[in-house]
């Protein structure tokens, strides 16, 4: 039989519009309009989870983003598979496929549970820790099996096959929630003409007036709805965001808004659709209308499937057409709680009892049930549940709130639903998203929002306006005072007619008195999605954990995605009791973003794939992969790594362009390498001061290598630097210091030097720079250029212009490789016709392209630092064997000067860079391995350096590294050891940095 | 996100476009060498971490790439004030009126 908790009429739902979907492998119907969770009740599915803990057999409590226990896995395939859904905030849809995260063997005939319920008292607040704690190793492994066994949903194995993305926006008035005063705020700022965004986290705006009894100018409170949403539809200035709830408050009015854009039309979006979009939104002002929620009482086996929110009992009443059961039984300590029975009685269903907290209340709603001849039970609760999968009877005894005493036996009633209000809390989370602290006020019971500095508004429930003409006419003020106070002309409106109600004050009744003591009355759940009960909570202030944060922490209370919705004043109200002091006093944990949990979609947008991370190529790039390149990638950029040929290997391709450049003529891409121009007539001054050498005397047509250091004397970055002009220089950096760099230059012109007349200009991306070198590149470079390459008219460390491929170009003279070498720079958009050229010629001289993987051993050969690689931000250029590039008797201070005459960077034994050369040739130190004088010493042994870069083999047959060492350039000659994780021992001899050509023969001739 | 005017700009930009570079208005001394290393060490490394009014040197990046200041309350974050390199802060207590400095950013959004 389906649907037999259908009610035979009303709800917002389409009848005829039938929908089949399965839970848990069970076929099931529901109506278009149904949430799963509305048409899970509908067909009386009971449980739908098991909790976290103990394992108990869960049902669902609530009707929207509070809900704990409803905590669904969705998707028909593997790829769609969601986590995590709340089925109360699930639209139904045709096909839905939805499973329940946690229980085995099933969430009906579950084994842990008995586990649970032997081991509940085993298992107190703190337990992983207490239990799991030794041997701290194996941590790992148990943690595997509790998450296992907590079950919280799992994450696709398949790629998501939706499309996400994001949106910008500006907007006068910012309004979150679409309830009464939600609704009221946006006619109010809408009619003023301000650009209006209206977001609601529910499937259709009107929050709490789509399910209430009230009338609204004589007529249903959703015809009011329908009517205010048309006319706000007509307004060009306003933006509806409905299924859209804005999850974070960020600073200076910057919301984010998470919107469900397909998520209730099916298994995936619709092709061509977005399914989930995040809106960024800027508000000049933010109006919250976020409105209660409701709280539930707590008392023993509250957690049974059959005890729910009252106000969700009235939601699947009047919204949905369900009941949730036949016979209700309500526990409230207010008077709004009374709608609950009226709509129960109303749908002709049977209300057992009311148990009222309070004396003597005449309320209206009160008074209106009494004339209805429903039994009303004062001074009274329902102090505990009863029933293994459902509820089957509730136990209502007379209680003393003062004195937290029950003072009758009571007795046990007969029923299957057992709804509960507590009072309502008002939704602060986006109020205190920034760090606001909110106030506790004793006549409602509750938390507002404090005074804060964003530019908002509070409105409604959340202001603890809660009778429903009252939050009418605050939201519309709310939304008059946005709009003004956003430069908008309000306009007059008049609010609908709502019957004025008799209200009386709630009680302030939390945890309900058990005959028992907490601590052995059954158990009374506080949070149930973490499964933090009122004992728990005593024990953790007995245990010591005073503060709010740590009670949390220590319990779990108000963790997962329930985040203090429905358990948080409660858990606060037993934490303070057991302390003896007030709910202000105890105060309330943090609210942080997000509201609701966002799917990892949503954040990336298109982010993701080839678009996760902009992507920077060469002007040369398409030759390279047309030359068989394999890439590496070097901040943002590709670069070619290696060019194998046929079958090689990276050893083998390397060593075979090794040996090209070292015999004949190498060909490297150069140009992501950084370049500044520089000009002004303060050039070369500001230079003086930013490198670590002189620049006074570079000659037009010269460049020069140069350091730069942090003012704490640490070198930073390297490059050469080319006088171009008097007044303008060509600034070369490393490929990944180019922005770093630029920023250095700009921060002290500006901010220190503003006197100095210096200009930069990043031109990295505006030349192509192809390095030809080898002893052959004079020949190859001779036959494409019109430049005079004598030795002597265009000697080492000078640059000339002139045509090379017949496109024109700057060629410098330097070399990163020991060997006669060019930097041919080109415009970028000519430099592929300038290589092509090269190549053809350079066939008659095995021209070799190479990559970074053989630039990096031919440098290394020759002792060359990379920094960043044999540098870490703790070494001075003396560190480095590179004294002779600092200016010693510059007449101004540079940039690293004083820094490096500190105490610590002039003492002996600092780490020095040298070169190791294991004692057996075929051993390869890795690059990082830590290095002692004495092997053979106790654990910790006392290191005394490590090696920076490593390579296999050099064209001289033998493998070789460079390292920093303590005292390490006076001790050339001795042994370092250098201890592997596998117990072995690589032994090498400290020996001078530069291993091939040290007098530099063959790059100056 | 924080929205920020740029005083080179004259405009309020967003977050994403700028970078802090730390605490504003630390000269570097005219005279390093003259400097002890105590001394030395507390104008490389030791900042301020106030509760409240704070000057910072903030850089429009991905704009102008101009380097301004900017007084920012370190519990609201609140940005009082922004102000060119050079100029001194209006608002430099609990006593100034940050109404004025704000007023001056103009409230285009």
């Amino acid at each position: 039989m389906s649907q037999v908790y259908r009610l035979s009429n009303g709800g917002r739902i389409d009848r005829s519009s039938v929908l089949n979907f399965t839970f848990n492998g069970q076929s099931y119907q529901g109506y278009a309009g149904d949430t799963l969770a509305a048409a899970l009740l509908a067909n009386g599915v009971d449980i739908v989870g098991r909790s976290f803990k103990y394992s108990r057999p869960r049902g669902i409590i609530a009707a929207g983003c509070e809900e704990p226990n409803a905590i669904l896995q969705i998707g028909a395939s593997e790829a769609t598979q969601v986590p995590n859904v709340r089925a109360t905030q699930q639209a139904l849809y045709a096909g839905l496929v939805a499973t329940s995260t946690n229980g085995w063997p099933s969430v009906n005939t579950d084994v842990m549970g008995i586990l649970g319920k032997v081991g509940g008292k085993l298992m107190p607040p703190g337990f992983y820790y207490k239990t799991f704690m030794y041997p701290q190793s194996f941590w790992m492994t148990y943690e595997k099996y509790i998450r296992k066994a907590a079950g919280l949903g799992r994450a696709p194995l398949e790629n998501d096959p939706d499309s996400y993305d994001y949106m910008s926006h500006h907007c006068d008035v910012l309004i979150v929630g679409a309830g009464p005063a939600g609704l009221a705020a946006a006619l109010a700022a809408g009619r003023s003409g301000a650009r209006v965004i209206l977001a609601d986290e529910q499937e259709e705006f009107g929050g709490s007036l789509l399910d209430s009894r009230e009338s609204l100018d004589g007529k249903p409170a959703a015809d009011w709805v329908a009517a205010v949403v048309a006319e706000l539809k007509g307004m060009p200035e306003v933006l509806l965001l409905p299924r859209a709830t804005v999850n974070g408050y960020h600073d200076h009015n910057f919301l984010t808004i998470h919107e469900r854009l397909a998520d209730h039309l099916g298994d995936r979006a619709p092709i061509g659709q977005v399914r989930q979009r995040m809106h960024r939104v800027r508000a000049k002002r933010v109006v919250l209308a976020t409105g209660t929620h409701e709280r539930p009482l707590v008392y023993g086996n509250n957690d049974v499937p059959g005890n729910m929110l009252a106000g969700a009992v009235s939601t699947y009443v009047r919204r949905y057409g369900v009941a949730p059961g036949r016979k209700l039984v309500l526990s409230t300590n207010n008077d709004h709680a009374y709608r609950v029975a009226l709509d129960w009685h109303d749908a002709g269903l049977k209300v057992v009892a009311v148990a009222d907290a309070r004396h003597n209340p005449r309320g209206s709603l009160v008074e209106e049930a009494r004339a209805k001849g429903i039994r009303i039970l004062t001074s009274s609760a329902v102090i505990e549940s009863r029933g293994s999968k459902h509820v089957t009877a509730a136990r209502v005894a007379a209680i003393d709130v003062q004195a937290h005493a029950v003072t009758s036996p009571g007795e046990w009633l007969d029923c299957d639903l057992v709804a509960t209000s507590g009072g309502y809390s008002p939704v602060v989370h986006l109020a205190s998203h920034l760090g606001g602290k909110p106030i506790w006020r004793d006549d409602i019971l509750g938390f507002v929002p404090g005074e804060a500095p964003q530019k908002r508004v509070c409105v409604g429930g959340i202001n603890g306006v809660f009778g429903l003409a009252d939050a009418l006419a605050d939201g519309f003020e709310g939304g008059v005072r946005a709009a003004s106070e956003a430069g908008f002309k309000a306009v007059e409106g008049l609010l609908p007619k709502v019957l004025a109600r008799q209200e009386e004050a709630t009680l302030g009744l939390f945890q309900v008195p058990h005959d028992r003591n907490t601590a052995r009355a059954p158990k009374q759940f506080v949070d149930q999605q973490n499964d933090v009960t009122a004992a728990a909570i005593e024990l953790a202030t007995r245990e010591g954990f005073e503060s709010v944060e740590h009670v949390k922490r220590y319990t779990a209370l108000g963790f997962g995605t329930d985040q203090g919705k429905l358990g948080n004043i409660n858990g606060l109200a037993i934490a303070a009791r057991s302390m003896g002091i007030t709910i202000p006093e105890m105060g309330t944990t943090m609210f942080r973003p997000n509201y609701t949990p966002v799917t990892f979609g949503a954040v990336a947008g298109r982010h993701c794939g080839h678009l996760f991370e902009p992507v920077r190529f060469t002007a040369l790039h398409a030759w390279h992969v047309k030359n068989g390149a394999q890439f590496e990638d070097v901040g943002q950029w590709k670069r070619p790594w290696y060019f194998p040929k046929g079958a090689e290997d990276i050893h083998a391709a390397v060593a075979r362009e090794c040996q090209a450049v070292r015999d004949s003529v190498g060909l490297l891409d150069a140009s992501t390498l950084g370049k500044i121009d520089i000009q002004g007539p303060d050039a070369r001054e500001f230079l003086n001061r930013i490198y670590t050498n002189a620049w006074t005397k570079l000659d037009v047509g010269k460049a020069r290598y140069g350091l730069m250091c942090k003012e704490d004397g640490m070198v930073f970055d390297d490059g050469v630097t080319a006088c171009l002009a008097d007044n303008h220089f060509l600034m070369t950096t490393t490929t990944g210091g180019a922005a770093r760099v630029l920023q250095w230059l700009e921060i002290y012109q500006q901010t220190e030097w503003p006197d100095l007349k210096v200009y930069f200009t990043s031109v990295t991306d505006h030349w192509a720079t192809l390095t030809l070198s080898g002893p052959n590149s004079r020949k190859l470079l001779g036959e494409v250029t019109d430049i005079d390459l004598d030795k002597d008219a265009f000697p080492f460390m000078s640059w000339k212009e002139g045509l090379v491929g017949g496109v024109p170009a700057r060629v410098f003279r330097i070399s990163f490789t020991g060997e006669l070498s060019y930097e041919v720079n080109i415009q970028a958009n000519y430099a592929m016709g300038v290589l092509e050229k090269i190549a053809e010629v350079g066939k008659q001289y095995n021209l070799t392209p190479y990559g970074t993987e053989t630039m990096h051993v031919l440098r290394a050969e020759k002792g060359f630092i990379i920094v960043g690689q044999d540098t870490d931000g703790s070494m001075t250029p003396d560190d480095l064997n590179m004294g002779w590039c600092v200016g010693r008797t510059k007449p101004f201070s540079w940039i690293g000067w004083r820094g490096m005459n500190r105490e610590d960077c002039v003492r002996d034994n600092r780490k020095q860079l040298v070169g190791l050369k294991p004692v057996d040739p075929s051993k390869w130190l890795p690059e990082g391995a830590q290095l002692v004088f004495d092997p053979k010493q106790p654990i910790p042994m006392d290191m005394v350096g490590h090696v920076t870069s490593s390579y296999a083999a050099n064209s001289l047959g033998y493998s070789f590294a460079l390292a920093v060492v303590k005292g390490g350039l006076k001790r050339m000659g001795e042994r370092v050891f250098s201890p592997q994780a596998d117990g072995s021992v690589i032994e090498a001899e400290i020996c001078a940095s530069v291993f091939f050509d040290p007098k530099g023969d063959r790059q100056n001739i | 996100m924080l929205h920020i005017f740029c005083p080179h700009c004259g405009e309020l930009r967003s977050e994403e476009e700028f970078h802090a570079a730390g605490q504003a208005h630390i000269p570097r001394p005219l005279e390093p060498n003259a400097c002890s290393d105590e001394e030395w060490g507390d104008y490389m490394f030791f900042r301020d971490n106030p509760r409240g009014l704070h000057h910072e040197l903030w850089i429009h990046a991905a704009g102008c790439r101009q380097y301004f200041n900017a007084t920012r309350d370190t519990v609201t974050y609140e940005i009082l004030e922004t102000y060119p390199i050079g100029a001194k802060p209006q608002v430099t207590g609990k006593g100034a009126s940050p109404q004025l400095a704000v007023s001056g950013q103009g409230e285009k959004v």
